[in-house]
């Protein structure tokens, strides 16, 4: 596995890392309860937290993808003032204690929020304690990372060809879509990746805000956490249900999800 | 002088359970508390540290199974005060902890936001859809407790959410998220004026009696005995009464 | 008809300059790197808007800051072939060629078809569908040209054409490229930085030197009557600066004075000389020449069947020899020979 000239100091400590990663994961896979695995992964709240999860990650990532990428391409694209502020809020969801983006997102749309309580009032549609609570939340946490990602993917990308397709005649629309995005592509799927894979964990902010109920809002990492403190068995069998979904979608996208 | 360790469920670090054996410094009680003693604990561990200056108590409050599970793993706590007897029987079955001994009681009460925009008047209230209702999750005692009552009663409650832990559903109760809420009466005074608390008719309620047991990972099982000894002495009953709990 | 004033300010470089291009006309720009050459056409195309002037095409005002008139890029009847070529990479070069008729509003078929015409006249139907990373550096010039002219503009714009191709495949499609281009009949507008493709493809050359035109004509005549010594070098011709001392007489920056046969056009002259007008002896000449000074070989270089000598003294030229001569007056490095150059063989223009 060595190729040519690497430091000799690279590779311990890289298996060092590797093993960090790994020995967790053993050891869940020690514990588990294979006998009984079958029972356990059958039950309802199983696959209710599953396609709880499953849906409203894509569903988050889907969002995020129609406002996030308009806003990664005027971060990359445009210049105006307090562009740098702009970047700087984007990033706080990522830096911010989920429970505390949760709370923040039900000041904003909770029953009594700023924007929630006004519309709560009138057409009585709340987001908390509905599904749409959770893809909120997790869109919340979640889309940063692909605005980020393809605002770096648009600003390595060679602005020449749209100048090319303008000679040609391309409106701006047109050379957006036949042009920038597919240049763009490998950013987008590799900002997806990262936003589906976040929504899909996604805990503290879904469980402030959304709440946690079978079937409408407990998706599986919050399963996950409940099943620990009665049933640990159960706990582990979601956690491994969740672990093969994620390398169910991420294996088969092998590098291809890498940026660059 | 009191550093009182917070922790709500959800952020609760499993980090302590890697530590091992409870091996603390001298002078140093580690009380483990279900989430609804968390202020009635504070003032009682304020207080045993005047009477006791050569003493530090440390509390970590969580939901009472989250807590078994912490001690199950080997967290370093020296005390454990339950909101049911079932998870002290648990750790007393497992041999971590001595025999409990009941220190204090609690009902269940009805909590509203300040106003009662619902209009909740009883238990019936809700089995009404179109209010908000939450309860705490079944696996943490005040969740199975109110079910519980509800299923004696023949209510079906219109559940929106299933919180964590106590402190999570009054948050929400507070903010008026919720329009009611089925937690302890101690939890219904200690969320002041932001709420309100309905009473349970006597028939319909149940008592939980409150167990406080010495593990036996303590480093120092004279001072937690003195400590739970403190605790059912006249003074800690009077600090508990403040709170709104019973005697058991 | 393009008539285009253009004033744009470029940080260091300011750029000012006028040129015209006729319908069937061929100009090339021609300038050293960074004299503002590509930013002019940019500013043609639209890409770039101007700070002052006005582009008029066939009529059409497309720029003109006075009346804050601007016309996009996009409505802009012209097409551009880049320097290197820009074609899409995940687009075949049917889709290439067919991505501006699809822009234009024609429907898919229809645009495929008319793409496939393009490719076929340049010799390009087997390669429709492979992508432009898998064609030659040839290849892809051609796609980009039918790219450019796939949706008739009237004028068309190159960028350094040849400046993406190594120097055996230049020599090759430059004489393509000059039948391609011929067969356009719109204005064609092409930059660059390398005079033989200027001279090969160009009628008329528009000198641009540090961001203003030096020099305008026929490649002839400006081959002829170099303006700088910018173009004087592009065409090999030694360029002297001097004052006029008489009425025919000129005296270089050495002091040296050089006798002329024409009147003098100004007090401040530039003198041309061709390399092989300079006569090189061991003695000094008598004889007609006027004009004789001492000169110091300072280099010698082959050129193909005559030799090129580097003088230094009072009139620093470079001259032209047979490598006879070179032998029998014993010419090598730091030796000294009289030169000699007639006053009839030295052009003078004003400066």
């Amino acid at each position: 596995m060595t190729q040519a000239r690497t430091p000799w100091v690279i590779v311990p400590l890289a298996a060092i890392a590797i093993a960090y990663i790994a020995l967790p994961f053993a050891a869940l896979l020690q514990r588990t309860p294979w006998s009984d695995l079958g029972r356990l992964v059958s039950q309802p709240v199983v696959a209710d937290a599953l396609w709880l999860s499953i849906t409203t990650a894509f569903a988050a990532t889907g969002i995020a993808a129609v406002v996030g990428i308009p806003l990664a391409w005027v971060l990359a694209r445009t210049r105006f003032p307090g562009r740098s502020a702009v970047r700087a809020l984007i990033t706080l969801p990522m830096v911010l204690p989920p429970v505390v983006g949760g709370a923040a997102l039900l000041f904003a749309f909770g029953r009594r929020g700023l924007l929630g309580g006004p519309v709560f009032d009138s057409t009585g549609f709340v987001l908390p304690f509905s599904i749409w609570g959770v893809i909120a939340a997790n869109t919340f946490v979640a889309m940063p990372f692909l605005v980020l990602t393809v605002e770096s993917g648009l600003r390595a990308a060679d602005a020449r060809y749209e100048d090319a397709a303008a000679t040609l005649g391309a409106s701006r629309w047109t050379i957006f879509r036949r042009i920038t995005i597919p240049n763009a592509a490998p950013s987008i799927i590799a900002g997806g990746v990262l936003c589906w894979a976040r929504a899909l964990g996604e805990f503290g902010a879904t469980v402030t805000f959304a709440g946690n109920l079978q079937g409408r809002t407990q998706t599986m990492p919050l399963a996950v956490f409940l099943a620990l403190e009665s049933d640990r068995d159960a706990a582990i069998a979601l956690s491994l249900v969740l672990i093969a979904v994620s390398l169910a979608v991420l294996v088969p996208l092998r590098d291809r999800w890498l940026a660059g | 002088m009191l550093r009182s360790i917070r922790t709500l469920a959800v952020t609760a670090p499993l980090v302590l359970a890697a530590c091992g054996g409870g091996q603390d410094r001298d002078g140093t009680l580690t009380v483990f508390a279900a989430a609804s003693l968390t202020d009635a604990f504070d003032e009682l561990g304020d207080a045993y540290e005047a009477a006791n200056p050569e003493v530090e108590v440390t509390l970590s409050y969580g939901a009472s199974s989250s807590l078994r599970e912490q001690i199950l793993s080997g967290a370093p706590a020296d005390l454990f005060a339950s909101a049911n007897r079932a998870n002290v029987e648990e750790l007393v079955d497992a041999g971590v902890s001595e025999e409990p001994v009941d220190f204090a009681a609690n009902e269940l009460q009805v909590v509203v936001p300040a106003g009662n925009p619902g209009g909740v008047t009883g238990l019936a209230d809700l089995g009404r859809d179109e209010l908000f209702i939450g309860l705490c999750a079944e696996e943490a005692p005040c969740g199975e407790l109110a079910r519980m009552v509800l299923d004696r009663a023949g209510i079906t409650p219109a559940i929106d959410t299933s919180e964590p832990d106590v402190r999570a559903l009054l948050t929400k109760v507070e903010a008026g998220e919720l329009d009611a809420g089925l937690v302890y009466r101690t939890d219904v005074l200690a969320s002041g004026s932001a709420v309100e608390g309905i009473d349970l008719p006597f028939e319909q309620n149940v008592i939980t009696t409150y167990p406080i047991a010495v593990l036996r990972g303590a480093a120092d099982g004279d001072a937690a005995v003195a400590f739970v000894d403190f605790v059912l002495s006249a003074e800690g009953a009077a600090i508990l009464a403040s709170f709104g709990f019973d005697a058991p | 008809m393009l008539i285009a004033s253009i004033e744009v300010h470029l940080g260091a470089l300011d750029l000012a300059l006028e040129l015209e291009v006729g319908d069937g006309e061929v100009v090339a720009i021609l300038g050293p790197n960074g004299a503002g050459k590509t930013t002019a056409l940019r500013a043609i195309a639209g890409l770039r808007a101007l700070d002052g002037g006005r582009i008029v095409l066939d009529g059409t005002v497309l720029d003109d800051p006075a009346t804050s008139t601007f016309v996009p890029t996009a409505q802009r009847p012209i097409g551009v072939v880049f320097q290197d070529y820009l074609l899409f990479p995940r687009l075949s070069a049917l889709d290439n060629v067919a991505f501006g008729l699809l822009a234009h509003g024609r429907d898919k078929a229809e645009a495929k078809a008319e793409a496939m015409r393009w490719l076929e006249r340049f010799d390009l139907g087997a390669h429709a569908d492979a992508r432009p990373a898998t064609l030659s550096g040839g290849q892809a010039q051609r796609v980009a040209l039918a790219r450019a002219l796939a949706t008739e503009p009237r004028l068309l714009l190159l960028d350094e054409p040849l400046a993406a191709l190594d120097a055996a495949t230049r020599l090759q499609v430059r004489t393509e490229l000059r039948r391609h281009l011929a067969t356009f009949d719109g204005a064609r507008l092409l930059v660059t930085h390398d005079p033989v493709d200027a001279l090969v493809l160009a009628d008329r050359l528009v000198i641009v030197e540090a961001g203003h035109v030096t020099q305008a004509g026929t490649p002839a005549e400006v081959a002829a009557r170099p303006a700088s010594r910018y173009v004087a070098q592009l065409v090999g011709i030694n360029l002297l600066h001097g004052a006029a001392s008489g009425a025919r007489t000129v005296q270089l920056t050495s002091g040296m004075e050089l006798t002329v046969a024409d009147a003098l056009p100004g007090p401040l002259v530039a003198v041309a000389i061709r390399p092989q007008a300079i006569a090189l002896h061991r003695d000094q000449p008598g004889g007609s020449a006027r004009n004789t000074w001492v000169a110091t070989v300072v280099g010698l270089e082959a050129d193909r069947d005559r030799v090129r000598v580097d003088l230094g003294g009072p009139v620093p030229v470079i001259a032209e020899v047979t490598p006879a001569a070179v032998a029998e007056l014993r010419l090598e490095a730091d030796a000294e020979v009289w030169a000699s150059v007639k006053a009839v063989d030295l052009t003078t223009y004003e400066r």
